[in-house]
């Protein structure tokens, strides 16, 4: 029981993650790599800052707005220096890692002893794992609703009109390059908060955590889309949440067929690449068609 | 005599500028576009129709050459910039809407062409009823398929929504870019007769290029033949209603 109660905690707080690269992959349409380094960045920032005596929210705050930088070099590498979006994505990856390094000053920090956003009386006197889970879903709702605003501003419009068509975009006037711009600070920033989080909730920050986050992150985004199918925009963010909880129930359930930790990685590829390819089987073997029609009358 | 409301002086465009490649499309094209003009233009493929139209529009740099727009000199300024007073429909439908926002959202992004957009609500709602009896001016059923994502209209439907999202803000000058070439006959002819309504109703200056020599002479009140990165012949009121296609055919021959 306490097992699934801490995957669903995990699931929350790992939701942000999936939030914010739905911004960038699914509404910019652009596969942005910057997570992989951003994610640990948050955390560095967030553990190197309450190591130091910082107070716990103000080092999450921070670890946001080193992500919001990190999106805003990969932005810039793209939009201004014309590098192609996976590569700027990637150059800004492999330089955060040294910057992380720097921060971290080894290669795993740990929190042991200190302060964290989870240490608050409150949650402390909630059951084992209902810290996360409480925290977790404030979180998520907060964030959910600010995204929510966001897109249905004029402003979020613009930014979706951007991704779904630029040339279009631009002719009615349009900045699409601050969009983009814009957009992967926001996602990032999200990514920064996440990672922030999970480094709290972990207690310690670690040089290699964001190795397969844009795989967890998509696994979250795509689990949701096949569970959930035709959604609006607004209920879509909310299948994201929905999907990260799904996949660490599937997580649990992997590790309790024996598998070990060391796995993940792998683990998590063979759930992503399953859920994506599921449409397509789909498509070919007519799943839904032939069960809709041994539902329905023959005329 | 009438204001120009954009004017063109010896406009030159190269490609491929500073390699062996390099070509000039625009070869010194002197135009004044008068307010209320609806222009057709005609011209071979490469005569630099729709580079003229980028060169207008901003997305084609200008290479020699001045554009002004109401007598300021807007040659540098940015597509985006230019927005503000001008606006322009794509030859293939694809472009000039977005497929997975609705015909309503589509519309209300056109209303705020080229104004700035700010973190505040966008107000659907309350845009909603205007903006369908703007989609019921085009006689295409648009107005029923309000919250319908764009991708699932049809092309001559998506056609009209980009002519509608063009002229809801009214624009100083209005591009037309053969925006009825990928539709069958029929929806062909029923966009341009919306469009030629609306242009002539709202007193809209455009310009439209078209490869139909029909609709070149039928609509509009002036007529421009583009050749080789020149304007050869410009016809406007009557000498354009006494033009024939046999007229214009001898502008395509050699």
């Amino acid at each position: 029981m306490s097992l699934i109660v801490s995957s669903i905690g995990q699931g929350l707080l790992w939701a942000l993650l999936g939030i914010g690269l739905f911004l960038t992959f699914r509404i910019l349409n652009l596969a942005d790599m910057t997570v992989e380094g951003t994610f640990p960045l948050g955390a560095a920032v967030a553990v190197a800052a309450i190591s130091r005596g910082m107070a716990p929210w103000l080092a999450t705050l921070l670890a946001v707005g080193a992500g919001m930088l990190a999106g805003l070099v990969t932005g810039l590498l793209y939009t201004k220096g014309k590098i192609p979006f996976l590569l700027a994505g990637i150059l800004t990856m492999t330089a955060v890692y040294s910057v992380n390094l720097r921060i971290l000053g080894k290669s795993n920090v740990s929190l042991l002893g200190k302060q964290t956003v989870f240490n608050s009386h409150f949650l402390t006197s909630l059951p084992q794992y209902f810290d996360s889970v409480v925290l977790g879903v404030i979180v998520v709702i907060v964030i959910t609703l600010l995204t929510i605003f966001f897109l249905n501003t004029d402003y979020g419009q613009a930014f979706i009109a951007t991704g779904d068509n630029p040339v279009m975009a631009k002719s009615l006037g349009i900045h699409t390059d601050q969009m983009v711009n814009a957009g992967l600070m926001i996602s990032n920033g999200l990514v920064g908060l996440c990672g922030a989080l999970i480094a709290q909730n972990n207690g310690y920050a670690d040089i290699n955590m964001g190795i397969g986050t844009v795989v967890i992150a998509l696994a979250s985004i795509i689990i949701g889309e096949v569970a959930f199918g035709e959604l609006s925009l607004n209920q879509r963010l909310v299948a994201i949440t929905l999907g990260s909880i799904i996949y660490r129930l599937i997580l649990l359930v992997v590790l309790r067929l024996g598998f070990s930790a060391n796995d993940l990685n792998l683990i998590s590829s063979i759930v992503l690449a399953i859920c994506m390819i599921l449409p397509q089987l789909e498509y070919h073997l007519h799943l839904r068609r032939s069960f809709k029609k041994g539902l329905t009358q023959h005329d | 005599m009438t204001k120009a409301i954009l004017e063109l002086k010896n406009i030159h465009t190269v490609v491929n500028a500073g390699t062996s490649n390099q070509l000039e499309i625009l070869r010194g094209i002197n135009l004044k576009i008068n307010a209320g003009d609806f222009i057709t233009v005609v011209g071979t493929n490469g005569a630099g129709k729709s580079t003229l139209f980028n060169a207008i529009a901003g997305t084609q740099t200008i290479a020699a050459g001045h554009l002004l727009h109401n007598g300021q000199d807007i040659t540098n300024t940015s597509e985006e910039e230019r927005t503000k007073f001008l606006s322009r429909v794509f030859q293939d439908p694809k472009l000039g809407t977005a497929p997975r926002m609705t015909v309503a959202e589509n519309l209300l992004l056109a209303e705020k062409r080229g104004s700035h957009r700010l973190l505040k609500p966008r107000h659907l709602k309350q845009a909603f009823a205007s903006l369908q009896a703007q989609a019921a001016q085009m006689n295409n059923g648009l107005e029923k398929r309000m919250n319908t994502f764009v991708s699932g209209l049809s092309g001559g439907q998506r056609q009209a929504l980009s002519f509608l999202m063009a002229t809801l803000k009214r624009p100083d000058v209005l591009l037309l870019d053969e925006h009825t070439a990928a539709l069958d006959p029929h929806t062909s002819q029923e966009l341009l007769q919306a469009t030629n309504e609306r242009i002539t109703k709202d007193h809209l200056t455009a310009l439209m290029i078209t490869h139909h020599l029909d609709d070149a002479l039928k609509y509009g009140n002036r007529l421009l033949v583009l050749k080789d990165g020149q304007v050869v012949a410009d016809f406007t009121g009557a000498d354009k209603q006494a033009l024939t296609v046999d007229d214009l055919y001898k502008f395509f021959d050699d």
